[in-house]
């Protein structure tokens, strides 16, 4: 490999000093704020179950889960969320209206496609794995859970 | 209070998914499927009901919740039916959710078209 010149370093410094940074920790933040407040919000959801008479952790959490569902695919709809997403990245990804966000959007964008092929197949092209991963590890679980235990 | 600590602990869940995705070639997807498998596995560990009592929706509002959902029900049908339960488990604990997100979703997909970028 041939030398550096003094002119080709101080050019090189040159340029990791002026050219910009990835906005890592504005990511991180905008994350943390956005995830924090859709939880927060499901807080608010959930206690307004808990103080309609629903046992909280099942039948709560059940209805907070499909309220939230059902809010981040409306949104979705309407484009909204994916207005927060371009500046929340993992902080509306995460959530679990996130995760309805991946169901609606991809059925939307292949609606061309069809019926079947487009919106049917398209709407699990990120929650498929999900479930995939999801259920395999805890039939997984139950099985080891079930040797140890019998 | 609370609200508080779901702020706080679900923005943190969020703020690490973000830095592995920033940091590492991990793609969404695959940062959604390492959260709901750890939330399985953590749960079934044990280590993840201290952070639901803690945190209440702060825990169970990211996808590792949605992994807890499964990991409890599981050892829960286990408990109840024996070997039969390590198929039903799962998913009779996560049904509402799963159900609402392919209705709802669907819906919404009929419904609307996507915006023009």
């Amino acid at each position: 490999m041939s030398k550096i010149t003094q002119e080709q370093q101080d050019y090189q410094q040159f340029v990791n000093r002026i050219k910009p940074k990835p906005p890592y920790l504005r990511n991180i933040i905008m994350a943390f704020l956005v995830g924090g407040i859709i939880c927060t919000i499901g807080q608010a959801i959930l206690n307004f179950y808990v103080s309609l008479g629903l046992e909280k952790t099942k039948e709560a959490s059940a209805a907070t889960a499909v309220t939230l569902v059902f809010l981040g695919s409306l949104l979705t709809g309407l484009g909204i969320y994916d207005q927060i997403g371009k500046r929340a990245g993992a902080g509306s990804i995460i959530p679990i209206t996130g995760f309805a966000n991946s169901i609606v959007a991809p059925a939307m964008e292949y609606k061309s496609e069809g019926y079947v092929f487009g919106v049917g197949a398209k709407m699990f092209v990120v929650a498929g794995p999900v479930l995939v991963y999801g259920i395999t590890t805890s039939a997984l679980v139950g099985l080891i859970y079930y040797l140890l235990k019998f | 209070m609370d609200y508080l600590m779901a702020f706080l602990i679900g923005g943190l869940i969020c703020a690490i998914g973000q830095v592995l995705m920033d940091f590492t070639p991990l793609a969404p997807a695959h940062v959604l499927v390492l959260f709901v498998t750890l939330g399985v596995i953590l749960s079934a560990l044990g280590l993840y009901q201290p952070l639901v009592d803690l945190a209440g929706a702060g825990a169970t509002v990211p996808l590792p919740g949605f992994g807890h959902t499964l990991a409890r029900g599981v050892i829960e049908e286990v408990n109840k039916y024996g070997l039969l339960g390590i198929l039903t488990g799962g998913l009779r604990s996560a049904a509402a959710g799963i159900t609402a997100a392919i209705v709802f979703g669907y819906a919404m997909a009929l419904i609307f078209n996507p915006k023009p970028k």
